[in-house]
């Protein structure tokens, strides 16, 4: 019967338990605010405190466009992105020919590769 | 015969009948007021959401409901003068029937709550409600039915009443252009659904999904039902956006309101529900369930890594979401898909089974937090009047309670602990992996590539300098958002709770064909 | 063969309308595509429960002789209802598309790209 105060899973190779990680998260806080607390108390004013965004001097105005984000990834996997732009026509007629491109493949390959278990 | 008596007995009955009722005399009682209509509405909602709530009591309590329409009693599925077939329409409520229906009726219900405001002044809102309960009826119908001609006039209702809901809102046309893709895309899929099971029909003279699958087993599976297996699975995993047929999702999704956007997701949860019973149930069996799970494998890591990298492309919060979406049911088709490759070899019962309980589970999962995240979409789009990503900015500032469900909802959707999507990720890393570790890693990748483009989202739409100066969303919005949080957080923190009376019910009942068949062929008793 | 006729013919239909569907560039014909393999289904499932000589199973007191199968007419009749919706809803749709696009070329009904 299940036990509502042990949350705990057991998958195939471990144990889930939430309510063990929300502590470990809370203790590791604590470890974190330990070490901050610890820190140089004699830092530096100045440049360590400014905004920069891709080394130029930001004021805290500055936004950056949902286009403009993740443009390194963007331009990285600029062959893939043409090839799927390309893909996505947006025309009925392709959307009709590809569930019938997947239907004949279905048909292949359990003609080829088994049908009878 | 008390009504608490006649309502444990007609319970599939009035799960389908009361949401139909109440959709045909909405637009009535609309002409005495808006009020007088929506207490109407979210009172048949409620109601559906109680009786399935009752139904996953009855199936955990008592085992598979046999429902026979027009029996006597209502659990006679075969009747004696019938020569051994089940003739009449027959409901067969099983754990994953139940919970389908649960999560259906569930999100009509948060749907029903959130277009309380946000549907507020729009004009043909009769209309709008009874198409809203007609979906609920056609994701309730073709989870509980276990007839197979049954299962197509459900899909019908649900693609048109869903294809009538995506052009509500025509905005400029393009909502009407999405909502014709939809339909025509739904409309073939059906066609082909109609003739595999005419195809059935002739060979086995049965329409009870019990009844198919027993004389399959007998004379062995032939070249008809392989054309009539590969129409059915290729159609229901067109309809619940498996890539490469995943192009109406983007389009349907991004241009429907917010609500419906979450209502759509659920309804192709639904169509997903459909496959794993057709899969598993029918030609479980028969079938070489081997190759037909390598199938869905494939279909699902197409879906999972074609959907998230074409989500990160996008501007359009809604069309980003939808693609997420593609990626998400990718993970359950994975997840189910391994369990279908391993059925019957010992692997199963090591990893497969795990697996399918994690596909399952994400589907829960999937409704909560995928939802919560189309609602909060709804809600911006409500307030600021786009949904290009590149106009917002600084919502946060104003929308606090907007912010925080949304953060909820993306930390979820990319598997965060403590939140609901850790545990359904993980229960699948951890036994796909096993049958072929490739599987794990992609599903791994596609994680982060999903948490990168909803920290994209929340720093466009939520971060940056005051843009807008807009109010938080009205209540009724805020409560919708608030009940799936609620249940995000909760299933995130006890899991067991979900996994013990939902989920591995579900996973059992699809992993067991021949406790399904036993029980409508051996008389429903 | 004479009686694989009803067969032949729904196959024929079904490449037709599935052709005009994928290759036909009006969103009209797209939907004229569909109708015809909805009405090759539907043909399909009625010459399923024909029985040769048969009489319509519509007699109390029947005059004797083989009756055709009722159900596939049953499931026809739906499925005819259903086919009515669907083509009425899609060419409303057409109708709204034509009025704000100016078009019916699918070509140039994709504003949704991407």
């Amino acid at each position: 019967m299940m036990n509502p105060f042990n949350p705990s899973i057991s998958t195939p190779s471990g144990i889930w338990n939430p309510l063990v990680w929300i502590l470990v998260f809370l203790l590791s806080l604590l470890i974190a605010y330990v070490i901050y607390l610890k820190g140089e108390k004699q830092r530096k004013k100045g440049m360590q405190e400014e905004i920069f965004l891709s080394g130029n001097k930001a004021d805290g105005n500055t936004h950056i466009k949902a286009s403009n984000i993740g443009w390194g990834y963007l331009e990285a996997m600029k062959g893939y992105y043409k090839l799927m732009r390309d893909i996505h026509t947006g025309i009925i007629n392709d959307y009709v020919g590809w569930f019938l491109g997947v239907l004949a493949t279905m048909l292949l390959i359990f003609l080829f590769w088994g049908g009878v278990r | 015969m008390s009504v608490w008596d006649f309502i444990i007995t007609n319970a599939p009955a009035l799960a389908i009948a009361v949401p139909l009722l109440g959709a045909f005399l909405t637009p009535l009682i609309y002409r005495a007021g808006r009020k007088t209509a929506l207490i109407w509405v979210l009172s048949v909602l409620g109601f559906t959401e109680f009786l399935a709530l009752l139904l996953v009591y009855l199936v955990n309590t008592y085992g598979i409901q046999v429902y026979v329409f027009g029996g006597n009693p209502s659990t006679l599925a075969i009747p004696p003068d019938s020569g051994g077939i089940p003739i009449r329409i027959i409901f067969t409520v099983d754990g994953m029937s139940a919970f389908t229906a649960l999560i259906s009726s569930t999100i009509g219900l948060v749907a029903g709550i959130y277009s309380v405001a946000s549907e507020k002044g729009r004009g043909a809102q009769d209309k709008f409600f009874a198409l809203l309960l007609l979906l609920v009826v056609g994701m309730m119908g073709m989870a509980l039915t276990g007839d197979l001609f049954n299962f197509f006039v459900f899909l019908e209702i649900n693609s048109l009443s869903a294809a009538a809901l995506v052009s509500y809102r025509i905005h400029g046309g393009k909502a009407v252009e999405a909502a014709f893709k939809y339909a025509v895309v739904s409309s073939i899929g059906a066609l082909m659904i109609l003739f595999a099971i005419a195809i059935l029909y002739g060979e086995y003279d049965a329409l009870n999904m019990a009844m198919i699958a027993e004389r399959m087993y007998q004379t062995g599976f032939s070249a008809m039902d392989m054309i009539a297996m590969a129409l059915i699975v290729v159609t229901l995993a067109m309809k619940c956006g498996a890539v490469p047929m995943h192009y109406w999702v983007p389009d349907g999704y991004g241009e429907a309101p917010g609500e419906i956007s979450a209502m759509i997701m659920v309804a192709s949860q639904a169509s997903l529900y459909g496959l794993f019973r057709m899969c598993f149930t029918v030609f479980g069996l028969s079938a070489n369930t081997h190759s037909l799970g390598w199938f869905l494998i494939i279909l699902g890591l197409l879906s999972m890594f074609i959907g998230v990298t074409m989500a990160f492309l996008q501007h359009d919060i809604k069309r980003l979401m939808a693609y997420h979406s593609v990626s998400q049911t990718g993970y359950m088709l994975l997840g189910v898909g391994v369990g279908l490759a391993t059925l019957g070899t010992s692997a199963f019962n090591q990893y497969g089974l795990f697996a399918m309980e994690g596909g399952i589970f994400h589907i829960l999962n999937n409704m909560l937090y995928k939802g919560l995240l189309f609602l909060t979409a709804g809600a911006i789009i409500y307030r600021v009047g786009t949904s290009d990503l590149n106009k917002m900015g600084g919502l946060a500032h104003t929308m606090k309670f907007t912010a925080i469900f949304y953060l909820i909802g993306a930390l979820a959707i990319a598997g965060i602990p403590p939140f609901n999507g850790f545990v359904s990720k993980l229960m699948i890393y951890e036994s796909v992996y096993q049958l072929n570790p490739f599987l794990a890693v992609v599903a791994a990748i596609v994680s982060m590539l999903t948490l990168a483009s909803f920290l994209k989202v929340f720093h466009s739409a939520f971060m940056g300098p005051k843009l807008y100066n807009v109010k938080e969303v009205p209540k009724s919005m805020l409560i919708a958002m608030g009940i799936l949080s609620f249940f995000i957080v909760l299933f995130g923190i006890f899991p067991n709770i979900a996994m013990t009376y939902l989920v591995a019910p579900a996973a059992h009942a699809l992993a067991d064909p021949v406790g399904y068949i036993t029980r409508v062929l051996g008389g429903g008793a | 063969m004479i009686f694989n006729a009803p067969f032949i013919s729904v196959m024929i239909l079904i490449i037709f309308g599935l052709y005009a569907m994928v290759f036909r560039r009006n969103l009209i014909k797209v939907v004229i595509g569909l109708d015809i393999v909805e009405s090759a289904v539907n043909l399909f499932i009625v010459s399923l429960g024909y029985v040769k000589n048969g009489i319509a199973p519509i007699y109390t007191n029947s005059p004797g002789g083989a009756m055709v199968l009722p159900t596939p007419q049953a499931l026809t009749l739906t499925s005819i209802v259903i086919g009515v919706a669907t083509s009425a809803m899609l060419l409303s749709f057409c109708i709204l598309i034509y009025r704000y696009y100016g078009t019916l070329d699918t070509r140039k009904v994709r504003r949704l790209r991407e």
